[in-house]
């Protein structure tokens, strides 16, 4: 152990994590190609239903997510377990992770305020219409729309960030936290 | 003396009233004026949508209609096609572009009266930073008083515009190039 604090993941946080990392990046492509296209193109409907479909995925995924985290507790174990590591790289790196899911959080949102502006449900792949809030602001398709923007390029910042801390740990710190991430690991293996 | 000094104050109010037209303020207020658009969707059927800001006077006599001139000020991003996430695309670069063309405008140069219901109007209209003169028919509804005290008077009229000459080029297709304009029009006397 190069570190004295150590991550050890389980199947379901690696299935969330990569699933989301996957989707997310699926999204951020999908969203910046389907604005492109234009109306004689056979995907410009196609492509923001599906648009649509996996960020309510993105979602779902989200709050099962976070209750995971604080079920396995990884969250309070870095937090609280090694408290005498609680250096600042750690706190930024649990601050980043927080942030990342409020970003998420906040991009299913907008996204959510875009497609229900006006009143209309959104399609969930043709299965189910999710309904609108019963309240509305002003131009709420505007509004979400650059906030959905921002959000999106944020995330991809943030997740750029989260990238190059994980390839620190790997190259520059040695650590396992990469190949945990990768590899299920037994929990309390190493813990003190 | 007294009757003589009311027949000449009558004499002026009506003399002066034939040369100045009345002023009208469009009633945005009251919502009884409308600015509505249709265009062909892929050639199969009409898309309707309407500017739910704008403003507007007019000036008209039905004595002397042809010293009639109108204008009309759109709010650009109040495009309602009833579909927010289309109405966005509409405010977007692609078409209205909203942010840089906040504003389209008529502004009238000329009335011909046709007769005593129909005129053509002549002007300017400005859409998408791009002015163009065009002409089309208008038509007096009716005039009169209203029951809460005011005048009133309406009008409708309509123009077809190719969204081309206004710099609009998305494709929507053979069919969707030419968009119709229809005004009505009531304005309130001042």
């Amino acid at each position: 152990m190069k570190n004295n604090y150590e991550h050890h993941f389980d199947m379901v946080s690696i299935l969330l994590h990569w699933g989301m990392a996957l989707a997310v990046f699926f999204l951020f492509g999908l969203g910046l190609y389907m604005v492109e296209l234009t109306y004689y193109d056979s995907w410009y409907r196609g492509s923001t239903a599906l648009h649509k479909s996996i960020g309510l995925c993105v979602f779902m995924f989200l709050v099962v997510r976070v209750f995971w985290r604080i079920k396995t507790s990884l969250l309070s174990s870095s937090l609280n377990l090694h408290q005498e590591q609680k250096s600042l790289e750690l706190r930024v790196a649990v601050f980043v992770h927080i942030l990342l899911y409020v970003l998420v959080a906040s991009l299913c949102l907008s996204g959510y305020f875009i497609s229900t502006a006006g009143g209309r449900d959104v399609e969930f792949f043709s299965w189910f219409a999710l309904p609108p809030l019963p309240v509305e602001i002003e131009n709420q398709e505007d509004v979400a729309g650059d906030w959905h923007y921002y959000f999106a390029w944020g995330l991809m910042g943030l997740t750029a960030l989260h990238a190059l801390a994980a390839l620190k740990h790997h190259f520059i710190d040695r650590d396992d936290i990469l190949k945990n991430m990768l590899k299920p690991s037994k929990i309390n293996k190493g813990d003190s | 003396m007294k009757k003589l000094g009311l027949c000449l104050m009558l004499v002026v109010v009506c003399f002066s009233g034939s040369i100045q037209a009345a002023k009208y303020k469009v009633d945005v207020e009251g919502a009884h004026a409308f600015i509505t658009f249709k265009i062909k969707h892929l050639g199969y059927s009409w898309l309707l949508g309407r500017f739910n800001k704008f403003e507007g006077e007019f000036e008209y006599d039905a004595v002397q209609p042809d010293k009639s001139s109108i204008s009309i000020l759109i709010n650009t991003s109040s495009v309602d096609s009833n579909h927010a996430e289309r109405d966005k695309h509409l405010r977007g670069e692609d078409f209205l572009n909203v942010g840089k063309f906040p504003e389209a405008k008529f502004i009238s140069k000329k009335i011909e009266v046709i007769d005593d219901e129909n005129a053509k109007v002549i002007g300017d209209f400005t859409l998408h930073g791009v002015t163009k003169e065009i002409s089309f028919p208008v038509q007096k509804i009716g005039e009169g008083k209203d029951p809460w005290g005011g005048y009133r008077a309406g009008f409708t009229g309509k123009t077809e515009l190719r969204l081309s000459d206004y710099g609009i080029t998305y494709n929507l297709g053979p069919a969707s190039t030419i968009v119709e304009i229809e005004l009505n029009l009531e304005g309130i006397r001042q």
